[in-house]
């Protein structure tokens, strides 16, 4: 199915769920509201006619200037052909999802459940972004809150160093860690 | 054990080993828990399992990765993407050129930069070069994980070959920067066709020594056969992708499955994991390869034999590259400071470790707002914790040693 | 010295205490596989045929630090690592020496400007005896590091201390 097949199809099954819809461009893509994302990624996945089975990505953006945190979720659907076992499997679609949420109080429903490749995915995107996963396998509590746990960064590093307004850290542990000229943030 | 332990048990002892249970209630063991830390040799970098330990079963193998987080998606908001490929060569180091090859065609997508014909086929020849390479080396390490260190001499011989190639086109070793936007930085050598036909004639009748020498040989197979057998369903749950997916029987390639690039001009044949008894597609004038018994589709023995048979069918890739390759230009000329789109372009290639994706997101300026790369082995060690339960301790290095990671691309 | 020349058989070698014990020491440095990025595959392909480490006699790379003398921190250090690099420097035994291998270990490599995550320079955690520039370093400069830290050894002497400890943490 073509992107703007897809998108068709979801608008009519979610009318409520699906905020914004960008066809023209290299990536295309639809937004989906945060609450309503698992669902919309059952239906994803299980729809015989979508059958988006692995998930290929799953990135943070952080958006400053509106306010806002994106998780942008690259889907494909793979099945094998129908000529048998010794044909290539087929790219049926490709898809991506984005999910906008507020930049003070990200959290978007984990989708774990659904693509297990998720797990380590969110992981890494509450680690560098913040955003955080609800219901995710692998939550720790901590004076954050339920988050996921960190992946990347050492399991107590202060801040989310992807973010635009991320200031480096000026020693960790005792070991020095500056840039240039102990300035928290790279000048060029 | 059993109270009596004469050579005549010894059949129903060694019955009790196949067994995943211990039942005696002589043996009592507790739960350990065994750090195999960032510093092991077995672990093909700094990756740290922690192993739930009864006796020598092990219950659960948690990965914890972050060792090598080395901020490259932070980096790649603040440098230009010329300046940005180096650093996608320490990603995946050893499938530099790969690497490379995947962010230059991100970016030129979303930049629309138009490649010369020359430099397309330059790029396949470096990167099917650099998939042998990196194959050699994940079967020369997994031999010397599992005991074996004469395939790691030969395999290391043979890659040193490769990098006397990269070495004439390019100058480095290991971390290339060849392929960049554009283009690739210099053209090919004078006799650079030459030596690479030269080395592929050299080359390809060294597989099948390799397979008499590690693949089929006794000792390997018991160890790597039936082990961390991951069937087709969790590998594409899982996000699973390159070998590790097609040694589970899944036919997909995303040279032959979405084409990238100029693959579609090259004939070539996948291998995929095969029962016993079952003959990967090798090239026609080389000796037929079998699966030997034992094996699983899926299994350890499985993932590593795909990428064994991958190396005959990247020579003949390079062959026909080779007979094809144009004159012309190696490079367009892309201004200093081209304004990449407000538009996001996500792009995967096919790594030696599976499927390499990068998502550049820019808006109007030269430098990329959001870079962000999937690198295929943190995907496909994210499955860890699922296969090594209930499996013996000598089979932790057997598994991750046949999921082939690169810590450079799991951490970034 | 004229008592003594002459007076002895082809077989007999005079020398004195340090120059054999850093004879010995300089022609058995053990390394151990400390391979955490890039570097640590030109150090693998240092300990292959081609360019064999072994005609130096440090080819007996040792997994454990308890039994290596030489630490090749191969790689880029992070602060996640780095405690892990002063343990493992704690444990080895004297004399040991560190050899700093590839940019990222001399100051931060490519890495420095913007790497929040990077330790620049491994000597910020451990102390450094020899530093091999390169991205990565070409295995004949790390066999050029390993010829140097045998200079190096070779002017030891026993009656003085020349390796440094660190009080133990982490």
């Amino acid at each position: 199915m073509t992107p703007e097949e897809i998108a068709r199809l979801l608008q009519d099954t979610f009318p409520d769920a699906i905020t914004d819809v960008a066809m023209g461009t290299p990536q295309p893509y639809v937004v989906v509201a945060a609450v309503r994302w698992p669902q919309v990624a059952y239906f994803l996945r299980d729809d015989p006619r979508l059958g988006f089975n692995m998930l290929r990505c799953l990135s943070g953006v952080d958006r400053p200037a509106k306010n806002e945190l994106e998780a942008v979720y690259d889907l494909i659907a793979m099945r094998p052909a129908d000529a048998g076992p010794d044909a290539y499997w087929l790219a049926a679609s490709v898809f991506a999802v984005v999910v906008r949420v507020d930049r003070a109080r990200p959290r978007i429903p984990s989708v774990a459940g659904v693509w297990p490749a998720a797990d380590w995915h969110e992981r890494e995107a509450y680690d560098l972004f913040g955003i955080v996963f609800e219901g995710h396998p692998d939550s720790v509590e901590d004076h954050d809150g339920l988050h996921p746990r960190r992946i990347l960064c050492p399991d107590d590093w202060a801040g989310y160093p992807l973010r635009k307004d991320y200031l480096f850290p000026i020693e960790y542990h005792g070991i020095p860690g500056t840039t240039e000229y102990e300035m928290p943030n790279p000048v060029h | 054990m059993a109270a009596d332990t004469t050579l005549d048990s010894l059949p129903d002892l060694l019955a009790d080993l196949d067994r995943p249970t211990i039942e005696s209630s002589d043996l009592r063991t507790e739960e350990m828990l065994v750090n195999m830390g960032p510093q092991h040799p077995s672990t093909h970098g700094v990756l740290r399992l922690v192993l739930r330990t009864d006796g020598e079963m092990v219950l659960e193998a948690v990965p914890h990765i972050g060792y090598l987080h080395r901020c490259a998606e932070k980096i790649g908001e603040n440098l230009q993407p010329y300046q940005f490929v180096p650093k996608t060569d320490r990603m995946d180091y050893l499938a530099a050129m790969n690497n490379n090859h995947v962010f230059a065609l991100a970016v030129e997508k979303l930049a629309g930069i138009a490649v010369p014909e020359r430099a397309k086929y330059i790029r396949i020849i470096m990167a099917e070069l650099n998939r042998i390479a990196s194959h050699l080396v994940s079967f020369g390490t997994y031999g010397l994980d599992m005991g074996a260190f004469t395939p790691f001499l030969y395999a290391f011989r043979e890659r040193e070959y490769i990098l006397d190639l990269f070495e004439a086109a390019c100058g480095a070793r290991l971390t290339y920067s060849y392929i960049t936007i554009g283009g690739v930085t210099f053209d090919l050598p004078e006799g650079f066709v030459d030596r690479c036909r030269e080395f592929l004639d050299y080359f390809e009748p060294k597989i099948d020594e390799y397979n008499r020498l590690l693949s089929y040989n006794h000792i390997f197979t018991k160890r790597t056969a039936n082990v961390g057998v991951i069937r087709a369903e969790d590998a594409i749950r899982w996000g699973l992708t390159g070998p590790c997916l097609r040694g589970s029987g899944v036919k997909w390639d995303l040279r032959k499955c979405l084409p990238y690039d100029i693959y579609d001009r090259f004939t070539f044949d996948v291998p995929v994991g095969l029962p016993p008894g079952g003959e990967p597609p090798v090239p026609p004038g080389m000796p037929k390869a079998r699966v030997p018994p034992g094996v699983v589709v899926g299994d350890a023995w499985n993932r590593y034999f795909v990428r064994v048979i991958e190396m005959y069918w990247s020579v003949q890739i390079i062959r026909q590259a080779l007979d094809q390759l144009p004159s012309g230009d190696y490079r367009t000329k892309v201004p200093r400071n081209v304004k990449l789109p407000e538009a996001s372009v996500y792009l995967e290639g096919e790594n030696p470790r599976g499927q390499l994706g990068f998502l550049v997101v820019g808006d109007g300026n030269p430098i990329p707002y959001r870079v962000k790369a999937r690198g295929p082995s943190f995907c496909n060690l994210s499955i860890t914790t699922h296969v090594c339960r209930n499996c013996l301790l000598a089979d932790v290095p057997a598994i991750i040693g046949s999921i082939d990671v690169v810590l450079g691309e799991v951490d970034r | 010295m004229s008592w003594i020349e002459n007076r002895f058989e082809d077989g007999l070698i005079v020398t004195s205490l340090d120059w054999a014990i850093n004879w010995a020491r300089q022609n058995s440095i053990w390394p151990v596989t400390f391979g955490i990025a890039c570097c640590a595959i030109e150090m693998m392909a240092t300990g292959a045929s081609r360019f064999d480490i072994d005609r130096f006699g440090a080819g007996a790379f040792r997994p454990t630090p308890r039994q290596a003398d030489l630490m090749i921190v191969a790689g880029t250090v992070t602060y996640k690592m780095a405690s892990r690099v002063k343990r493992l420097y704690n444990q080895m035994a004297d004399p040991k020496y560190v050899m700093a291998m590839g940019a990222c270990t001399v100051g931060g490599g490519p890495y420095f400007k913007h790497g929040y995550h990077v330790v620049k320079g491994v000597d910020l955690i451990i102390p450094v005896d020899i530093y091999v520039p390169g991205c990565p370093p070409r295995p004949e400069a790390l066999l050029e590091g390993l010829m140097r830290l045998q200079d190096k050894i070779r002017r030891e002497t026993i009656a003085r201390k020349t390796t440094v400890r660190e009080n133990d943490e982490w």
